[in-house]
Order: structure tokens, then sequence, then C-alpha cells
């Protein structure tokens, strides 16, 4: 009962956040004049009309779910792996310029030798803050944090110092890459009106049950874990949590990179330059936030997002909201899911039996558990 | 160009870079001495600057040459107010530190471009007309060489950002305030103990951190930027992060590291007119400030410096 009591809660805490979001959303909109009716009205038509947007809500979380799973893995292991833009960047640079650089391989060879040195190319911008923190206790907040900034300017520079003339259009853009490096699917695509969906996709399915896999059913994810529940009894129990710690990180850079590839090869097909973070990196953090880190939660949580953001654009047009008013909600969603600690005692207490009053005792005297999570700072 | 037109250009360009740096770092000391975490000065930084160029836009023919002085005023109290959130989050509701912190980086350029394009219609604003420009001190200005190069034509709200850090050198260390704020970040049981109110302290530390953040940015978009969209701050607050740590939680470190810091940036800008820095490929002077920062983290830093109970919450027992 007790049990079963806790699972309704920690299904209801993201919901609810979801819905405290959406809500506040409605009253600023409100606030300043627009109809939120309208507002959710045209964001829903947008996202989930037609064939061709929900073909782009699907692209839209395509990234997303990789970037999640890469955040979840590290959260795992007790890291919050802030770099995910910075990784995804990486794999975005490295994918279509290996692409840009053997055009004429044949698609059977090229695309996956893109695909991976994409994946590669994001591990090892995570491996960087993972040694580090393995080695000399290093924050890997901080450490990832300024590795987003050092990559974007890099990626900048290689396109446009780097690279050959040859292989750009503009001072801002690389040519597009070959038929034979893209990840596009025509038989998709129209199926979905002509909408940018593609093999990404498959790639962030099989991600999915990938990352549910090794977390759930091999050693690696069960020292990962163990390291994040508690890294000294795992030390005692023999484990190396200087490995896991790495490995958590490259595993964790290696889905975000993907995250990186698939808007090269699939949705953009080239590379231009960024004048922020990729915003996919931050979105993939508050996805598995709001997934509470499981497959099917990031799986639901990234759709979500996407037809927030896809719907997003069309409340614009439709309605006139500004856009960003989508990420404010996206915002207060998380900032629901981190104070889930006063969500829960007030959801005990308006659903009150015998055992809630255990279970706010519970919550009220044990400190949420979270409290080592950040690392030191 | 003159040596010492030489010299006064690149510290007064490197003091116009460093203000906002050091006033924001200092805000940081203040928050993760009282023991929170705040990866959200970035996002504080932002809400400061778009308040800043709102509140310039819409009272420069009122106040004239003090309007960039008093938007700097109410960029402070939004992000004073806007630390709010972070404050709420991890002192009484006991959220992630770093978790709430991403929601006020999150949350601060949307909500800031929401109600440019709510009150003016497009994403960006227009550039202000009265900005933070050169001020020379009046007599010290004379004074040969020094005056050349510290009291003509310098940037005035970098001698309000040191003298702050003086001040917050002292408060910390010296006062009784600062004494209380640093036991709660150090060891809140035992502060708690002493009759200390541990979370009357750490909402002051976060609310320092708003204000001082948010004045930060409203300096930097009135004397650098001119204007507020989603560009406008970029990293600065996360550069103020790396300061703090690298002057080892002690606000005169702090300053000392966000000036070189600033002196870093501002060589990205200026270096194309100095001989030796315009042979650098400008790549290399953009990411130093962050690569440094990894570079002294490995080399310098053990992990013992941050006060003790930092990112930890506390949890006040019956």
């Amino acid at each position: 009962m007790n049990n079963r009591n806790a699972k309704i809660r920690s299904i209801l805490v993201p919901v609810l956040s979801v819905v405290l979001g959406l809500a506040i959303g409605a009253i600023i909109m409100a606030a300043f004049g627009f109809n939120p009716v309208v507002g959710y009205q045209s964001m829903l038509n947008a996202s989930l009309g037609n064939q061709r947007s929900i073909g782009e809500t699907l692209r839209q979380a395509t990234p997303l779910i990789l970037t999640a799973l890469g955040f979840s893995i590290a959260n795992s292991a007790g890291f919050f792996n802030i770099g995910l833009s910075g990784q995804a960047l990486c794999g975005w640079v490295a994918s279509v310029s290996f692409a840009l650089i053997f055009p004429d391989l044949p698609k059977i060879i090229l695309l996956p030798l893109c695909v991976i040195l994409g994946a590669l190319a994001g591990a090892l911008a995570a491996a960087i803050p993972g040694v580090l923190r393995a080695y000399f206790g290093t924050s890997e907040v901080i450490v990832t944090i300024m590795m987003n900034y050092i990559v974007l300017y890099l990626s900048t520079f290689i396109l446009q110092d780097a690279m050959p003339e040859s292989f750009r259009s503009s001072l801002d853009s690389s040519n597009r890459i070959t038929e034979n490096a893209s990840l596009s699917m025509e038989s998709l695509s129209r199926f979905f009106g002509g909408s940018r969906v593609n093999a990404g996709l498959f790639i962030a399915l099989v991600g999915l049950v990938v990352v549910w896999f090794i977390m759930k059913k091999t050693t690696l994810g069960y020292e990962i874990r163990a390291v994040g529940l508690n890294p000294n009894a795992s030390e005692y129990a023999g484990m190396s949590s200087k490995r896991s710690i790495i490995l958590s990180m490259v595993l964790s850079g290696t889905f975000a990179g993907l995250g990186g590839v698939v808007e090269g090869l699939g949705t953009y097909q080239n590379f231009f330059v960024q004048t922020e973070s990729l915003t996919i990196g931050f979105d993939g953090l508050a996805v598995s936030l709001l997934g509470a880190g499981s497959s099917i939660g990031i799986l639901l949580a990234a759709l979500l997002f996407s037809v927030l953001q896809i719907g997003g654009l069309g409340m614009q047009t439709g309605a006139g909201v500004p856009f960003e008013i989508v990420n404010v909600v996206i915002a207060l969603i998380i900032f629901f899911v981190a104070i889930s600690y006063i969500m829960r005692v007030l959801l005990a207490k308006v659903m009150p039996d015998k055992r809630q009053k255990e279970v706010i005792q519970n919550l009220e005297s044990s400190s949420g558990g979270q409290d080592e999570k950040g690392g030191d700072l | 160009m003159s040596t010492i037109g030489l010299i006064s250009l690149i510290l007064t360009s490197a003091l116009v870079y460093s203000t906002p740096l050091i006033l924001t770092a200092l805000g940081g000391t203040f928050s993760e001495r009282s023991g929170v975490v705040n990866v959200g000065l970035e996002g504080i930084m932002v809400m400061g600057a778009f308040s800043g160029i709102v509140f310039n836009l819409e009272n420069a023919g009122r106040f004239g040459g003090w309007t960039p002085w008093l938007g700097i005023a109410v960029g402070g109290l939004v992000g004073m107010l806007f630390s709010l959130l972070h404050a709420t989050a991890t002192v009484s509701f006991r959220a992630d530190h770093i978790i709430s912190g991403t929601v006020v980086n999150l949350m601060a350029p949307a909500l800031g471009v929401f109600l440019i394009k709510v009150w003016y219609g497009k994403g960006q604003t227009d550039n202000i007309d009265s900005n933070l420009g050169y001020f020379s001190f009046p007599a010290l200005e004379n004074i040969p060489v020094i005056g050349d190069i510290f009291f003509k034509n310098t940037f005035l709200p970098a001698y309000l950002a040191i003298g702050i850090a003086i001040i917050a050198w002292y408060v910390i260390s010296k006062t009784r305030f600062g004494l209380r704020l640093r036991s709660v970040g150090e060891h809140p049981q035992a502060a708690d103990t002493l009759g200390v109110n541990v979370y009357l302290f750490r909402y002051s530390g976060v609310l320092l951190s708003g204000l001082l953040g948010g004045m930060g940015g409203a300096i930097f978009a009135q004397s650098i930027s001119g204007n507020f969209s989603a560009g406008t701050i970029v990293g600065q607050g996360y550069i103020s992060l790396a300061a703090m740590i690298f002057g080892k939680w002690n606000p005169l470190g702090a300053m000392g590291a966000a000036i070189f810091f600033g002196f870093a940036q501002s060589l990205s800008i200026i270096g194309a007119q100095l001989p030796v820095i315009s042979s650098i490929p400008p790549v290399l002077l953009q990411i130093a400030p962050y690569l440094l920062t990894i570079i002294v983290l490995v080399l310098f830093l053990g992990r013992s410096s941050a006060p003790q109970a930092s990112g930890k919450n506390y949890v006040k027992s019956k």
C-alpha cells in the first residue's frame, strides 16, 4: 500500500509540475493581454495538427532524447554534467567536418563513420572533466561550464579559420553534406508531410533501450549507480570509483555527442556559426530531470518539450504570443520538479491517511537525499 | 600611440570589462559563504541587464546623466527580487542548488526577451543614449603620468566596484554579520545551536548575490552592449563564478581574479590595436579565461577551499 502510494506520488510530482508550469504560463499570457486558451490551442495545432507538424515534433524530440540520456547517465553516478551543450556541439562539428572531407565515400561506410566520430568527439569532451574529477577532485560543474564556452568559440574558429575555404558556402555556414553522410530518409519524411524528421529518431529510440539495458542489466551500470549512491562504500566493495566516474562521463558525452550528430547529419545537413551554447544541452538536462532519469520518462518528457517548442513557434504566428513564453514554462516546470520536497509534503497533506503522516515525518526529518548531488563548488 | 596612452587604453578597457565581473563575483562570494551555491549568477546578470536597459530607455529624458547610475540601482533591485526564487527554492524548499540555479539561468533570458517583445514589439531593444561614459577625476587627472593612467577618461563604476569589494571584505571578515554568515556556511548545525538563524543568513547571502549580480548585469549592459537581447550576457555570470573560486571565496581575491578575467576579455576586443597581442589568434584570447579557470582549478585548488556546508541544505531538527 505504502509502496503503491509512493509510486503514485513519484508520478504525480512531474505531472503536477507540468500542470502548474502551464497554468502559470497561462496567467502570464493573460496578464499581458493574450488569450491563453487561444495560445495553447494554436500551440497544440502547430505541433500536432497535421502529419507534417507531428513529424517536426518528433524531429525536435530526437536530440532531446539523446542529450537527456547523456545527462541521466552522469547523474546516476552523482555528477551534474552541465556540459551537454559543448559535447553535443563537438559531435555536430566532428560529424559534419568528416562528411565534408570525404564526401564521396559510399554511404554504407561514410554515414556510420560520421556518426561514430561524432559520438567519440562528444565522449572525448566529457572525458576531460571526468578525468579531472577522478584524479584531481575538480568540480565537474565548473569544468563542463567552462568547456561549453571553449567548444563554442573553437567551433566558430574551426569553421571560419581552420576549414579550407572551399568547405564553406559563406563565412557563417559550411556547405551541405552529401547524401552519403545524410541521416534524412525520404520515405519517413514523405510520410510526415515533408518534415525534417530523419533516421536520427531511430538512433534515439535505440539509445533509450541501450541505456536502460546498460544501467539496469550490466555490471557497469550497477557500478555507476553504486558510485552515485555511495562512493566510499563502492570503493570498499572493490569497485574502482575513478573508473566509474570516467566511464559514466564518457558514456554521458557519447549520447550528448549523438544529440549533436542528429542535428548536423539529420536536421540541418551542415554546420553554421553558433552565437550561444546549444539549447539542446540545457533542454536535455531539463528533459532528464522531468523524466526522472528513466527511459520511458525521458521519452515522454522529450515529446512534451518538443510539443511546447514546435507549438511555441506556431503560438507566436497564430496567437501573437512571443515564443519565449515556452522557455519560461519549461523553466517553471523544472522549478517545480526541483522543489518536489514541498510538493510531496503538500500532496501528503491534501490526501491524508494514516500512512501519509509517516511520509510527512520522513520527509521533514530527512534532508532530501539530493544534497550531495551538486558536487563541490 | 604613446606608451602612456597605450597603458591607459589597456587599463581602462580592462576596468570596463572587469567591473561587472567584480560585482557579480562578490555576490557569488556572499551566497557561497552562507552555504548556497549560486550557478544562477548568469541569469541574475541577465535580469540586471534587462531592467537596467529598460529603465534607461524609459527615463533617459527625465534623469539625464544620472540615468545609467539609477539604472544600476534598478538592476540591483530587480536582481535581488529575482534571486528570491533561488533563495526560496534552496533554503526553504530544499531544492538541489545546481538545479535551482540552472532554472534561474533558463528563466531569465526567456522572461527578459518575452517582456521586450511584449513592450517593444521586437526581439531586442534600441540602443540607449545615456550610457556609462568615461569620467575624469577633477584635480587628480592633472597629476603627471599617474593622472593620465588612472584618473583621466577612466571608468568610474570600476572604482565603485573596487570600493564595494573592500567593504565586502571588511563585512565578511571583520563584522558580526560576516562571522555569522560564514558560520552558517561552514557548520550550520553549530551555528543553529548558538542561536544563529541559519535560514535568515542564507536568505541574506543569496539576496546580496542578487543585488550585486543585478548591478553587474546593469553595468555590463549600459557600458558594453548598449542594448538588451538574448545574447547580451554570454557567460559573464559563469566567469564571475570562476573568479569567485579563483579568489578562494575571499572578496579581495575574487576582485583580483575578476580584474584578471576582465583584462583577458578586453584583450580579445582591443587586442588588434596592441603590439604582440595582435599577432595572437583571437580565438585563443576568447577561450583564455575559460581555459585558465580549468587549469587553475586543477593545479592550485584542493577540494577543501569551499565553505564546508556549501551546496548542502540545512534541515532544522525538531
